[in-house]
């Protein structure tokens, strides 16, 4: 089995629609939080919240808990949390564009190397991200305003999972999301795997029919 | 003491080892098993909701008091007549416009708004009964909203809030009479014709609440004193019972007590309505007064015993019952029968032209039920409470058969501590009462308390009134002074929980601490002032001697239970915001000096920093060059 040969591959109508159907998921993605962040207190039983979409910031208890943490942090001199702020509300709208866009192009097209290049791009997309969430939250714990009421050493706010800071517990996890981007880069993982085997299968074939 | 305690041995035995001696287990169970049977019914854990509303009038102290059943637990007083600092009620420019500049009220009667005869829970409406006001509580942030009044030509407002069956009206009626309009003079001599008695409905905008003078008829000068109003059958009219119909004046204990029956007065509300509309009467302060002769069908009298007090339809509006507060039993009238007696001109004579119809023709029970008979409440399953003053009990009966065997109608008695005015059922005085609970509100508690010196509080008990008895489970205190009170389920009301941002419309509302600022237009002094935790912007409000200074300060937050209170030393004055609401101060900078402002409401950890100043430059620069 030949790499290039097996780039230049024509995908089959089945694979074409995956890569749409794919596609609309990134679509999707947009409707439902990136990600999650909900902190509980003793006088917060129920938890105040707050989603990350791919372009906005929304507290929860219909916004107000966006303020509500925004109040609460200003008392350790952390920057107040603006949607303003982030320019991946900006880029990630963009490249999930750009990546149905080029899922467009697989499918019309139909070569396996457009759907490499599409997963190829799009893990870097997913941990660049990742990364600029990261840095995000370390720069939100890490720079405090040095007259703040109260003093902290900083930190940074977990990424994924819990952490305990004062009297808050906070989890930060994935959202509805985050998942269909999952779903997104599983089905083009799943297009080439067909691929893969069908190239295998090709290759084979002559085999078989000189044995017989 | 010995005694007590081998007795409370005997119960703490009783409560550990079940399995202990005869005698030990029939001295526990005698007390303990109750008890233990009333801790449960009342008992609600930390954490968890009420079931039912309970809305106690306050009486003199002019609030209405909010507990929850059955746990009898104080929830929260809604300031209605006078002014409440805790709430900061009263000090902002809207709730002193309210107030009329009265510092007190007599609340009585609330009654929650209703639609088809129950209740709907959208508003409460309270009277005064001191300065002739009705007041609308909106039950959707538990905030007085509206308060009407004085009402004209109507004096001592006690026969009221009673609302008609879809809350068109909430009928008033005077307890005390005067010459008209307000400000005539006549000596009481011609008390008997020159003082009249007036009935007032009051419409109520289905859509908002809001109350207006609808109209008002003219009566004898009788005490008007409770009223009821119809259901189904009955849903068109409306009753009131009346004492000192011997129109008498001086010392009323002796003269208003002269007559074995005085009056309870049917009146066709309806008919009031169509009568004003069509331009009868004559307007009288502002009000259309319709002079009930020349509406003939629109109001009766009919005889009932004596200096009655609470007039009450039963749930289906069949039948009125008629508390006689010194005969020893309540009257039962069938409307059927008021009907055919109006119809057939049944009477036995007139009181200024009202026709009194013939008491026998439309009476179908004296039920015997105790002394001193006051209120009547009903239940879901045919039961009447009645509340017994002079004899300290509620007697419980059968609305019905009402075949002639009227004393084997009450079926139980229980003694309450002391002194019982007003009783109520849960939805007691609604189309479909839900029953199980019935709260006696007793003038006198005599020490059933911790002694907290002479001025006492009154007491209110629960009773359970599920089956065919009746069993005292709870008791609990209340500031002066209960009178009627309103049980409504939970679910059927809801409150919010902040002023959403979106839907606060006042101009000066602010929403960020950068928009917070001090204007000065001449010699006046306008201040946006926001607050959140846990600062106030801006914290420096600077004035002259002699300026007039408004203060519009916002509560920006929107999270639950964060209120911030604005109080100014040595102004006296002291406002709370909950979230998301503006308020306004106005104020007068009379006093030079420095005055500290602070938030009054404990919001947050910083609480304590969340300060500001006031600062009044006295008049002439030269006295502030010297002072520098």
């Amino acid at each position: 089995m030949s790499i290039t040969a097996w780039l230049d591959e024509v995908l089959t109508a089945r694979a074409r629609l995956a890569v749409l159907g794919a596609g609309a998921l990134l679509l999707v993605a947009l409707l439902f939080p990136l990600w999650e962040i909900t902190m509980f207190a003793q006088m917060f039983p129920e938890g105040i919240r707050m989603s990350i979409f791919a372009h906005k910031l929304v507290g929860g208890n219909a916004g107000a808990d966006l303020q509500g943490i925004n109040i609460l942090n200003h008392y350790i001199g952390m920057r107040e949390i603006r949607a303003a702020d982030f320019p991946e509300m900006k880029f990630i709208p963009f490249a999930l564009g750009f990546f149905v866009l080029l899922g467009l192009r697989a499918a019309v097209f139909g070569r396996v190397h457009q759907v490499v290049d599409l997963l190829v791009l799009f893990g870097y997309f997913g941990l660049f991200s990742l990364a600029a969430f990261y840095s995000r939250m370390h720069a939100f714990g890490h720079q405090l305003a040095p007259d703040a009421p109260i003093k902290v050493p900083p930190f940074t706010p977990p990424v994924f999972g819990h952490q305990h800071i004062a009297n808050f517990d906070v989890y930060s996890y994935p959202g509805p999301g985050s998942y269909l981007l999952g779903a997104y880069a599983l089905v083009l993982a799943a297009v080439l795997a067909t691929a893969v085997r069908r190239e295998r299968v090709r290759v084979a074939a002559p085999k078989t029919a000189a044995a017989a | 003491m010995l005694r007590r305690l081998a007795l409370g041995a005997l119960v703490a035995a009783g409560a550990c080892a079940p399995k202990s001696t005869p005698e030990a287990e029939q001295g526990a169970t005698g007390r303990l098993a109750d008890a233990r049977e009333a801790a449960q019914r009342t008992f609600v854990e930390p954490g968890k909701l009420d079931e039912f509303y309970l809305f106690y009038s306050g009486g003199h102290s002019g609030q209405v008091y909010v507990a929850g059943l059955p746990s009898m637990r104080h929830i929260a007083t809604i300031p209605v007549f006078a002014p409440y600092p805790a709430t900061g009620y009263g000090f902002d420019a809207e709730s002193k416009k309210m107030l009329g500049g009265y510092t007190w009220g007599d609340v009585h009667h609330p009654a929650i708004s209703r639609t088809r005869g129950d209740y709907d829970g959208r508003w409460l409406f309270v009277n005064d009964n001191a300065n002739n006001r009705l007041a609308r509580i909106d039950l959707r942030d538990f905030k007085t909203r509206q308060i009407l009044g004085p009402i004209a030509n109507s004096s001592g407002n006690h026969g009221s809030a009673f609302l008609t069956e879809n809350s068109e009206y909430a009928l008033v009626a005077s307890r005390f009479s005067i010459p008209l309009p307000r400000g005539t003079w006549a000596p009481l001599s011609k008390y008997a014709t020159d003082y009249h008695g007036v009935l007032t409905g009051i419409k109520i905008d289905s859509a908002t609440g809001t109350m207006s003078v609808g109209w008002q008829i003219v009566t004898p000068p009788f005490d008007w004193d409770l009223a009821s109003t119809g259901r189904e059958i009955s849903k068109d009219w409306a009753v009131w019972s009346a004492y000192n119909t011997e129109r008498a004046t001086g010392r009323l204990e002796v003269t208003a007590s002269q007559r074995d029956r005085d009056y309870m007065t049917f009146v066709n509300w309806r008919k009031a309505e169509a009568a004003a509309a069509a331009g009868k009467g004559r307007i009288i302060d502002g009000v259309r007064v319709i002079d009930p002769r020349e509406v003939p069908g629109m109001m009766y009298l009919v005889p009932l015993a004596k200096s009655p007090h609470g007039a009450d339809f039963s749930p289906d509006g069949r039948y009125v019952v008629g508390n006689g507060k010194l005969a020893p039993y309540v009257t039962v009238f069938d409307f059927q029968k008021f009907l055919k007696a109006a119809e057939a001109s049944d009477t036995t004579g007139s009181e200024d032209g009202i026709p009194v119809l013939r008491y026998e023709s439309i009476r179908v029970a004296e039920v015997p039920v105790g002394l001193g008979p006051l209120h009547t409440q009903f239940d879901d399953q045919g039961y009447a409470y009645t509340s017994l003053f002079i004899e300290s009990a509620v007697a419980k009966w059968k609305m019905g058969p009402f075949d002639g065997h009227d004393s084997s109608l009450v079926v139980a008695k229980i003694p309450v501590h002391y002194s019982v005015g007003h009783l109520v059922v849960a939805g007691g005085d609604t189309r479909h009462p839900v029953g199980r609970y019935l709260v006696s509100m007793n003038k006198l508690s005599k020490g059933r308390h911790l002694n907290v010196g002479p001025s006492q509080p009154e007491s209110s008990q629960l009773i359970d009134i599920t089956g065919s008895g009746m069993k005292m489970i709870y008791e609990a205190y209340t500031e002066p002074e209960p009178h009627f009170a309103q049980i409504i389920k939970a679910d059927l009301i809801h409150p919010i929980e902040v002023y959403p941002k979106a839907e606060n419309k006042d101009p000066n509302a602010i929403w960020a601490a950068a928009d917070g600022k001090v204007t000065r237009i001449g010699n006046r002094v306008e201040v946006k002032l926001f607050s959140i935790r846990s600062y106030f912007a801006p914290g420096e409000i600077d004035a002259q001697e002699g300026d007039s200074v408004i203060i519009h300060v916002t509560n920006a937050e929107q999270e639950r239970d964060m209120l911030h209170g604005f109080g100014l030393a040595g102004y006296n004055i002291n406002v709370v915001m909950d979230p998301g609401e503006t308020k306004t101060i106005r104020l007068k900078a009379d006093k030079p000096g420095v005055w500290p402002f602070y938030c009054t409401n404990f919001c947050s950890a910083m609480h304590q920093e969340m300060q500001g100043y006031l600062l009044v430059k006295p008049r002439g620069a030269a006295a502030t060059v010297a002072a520098k």
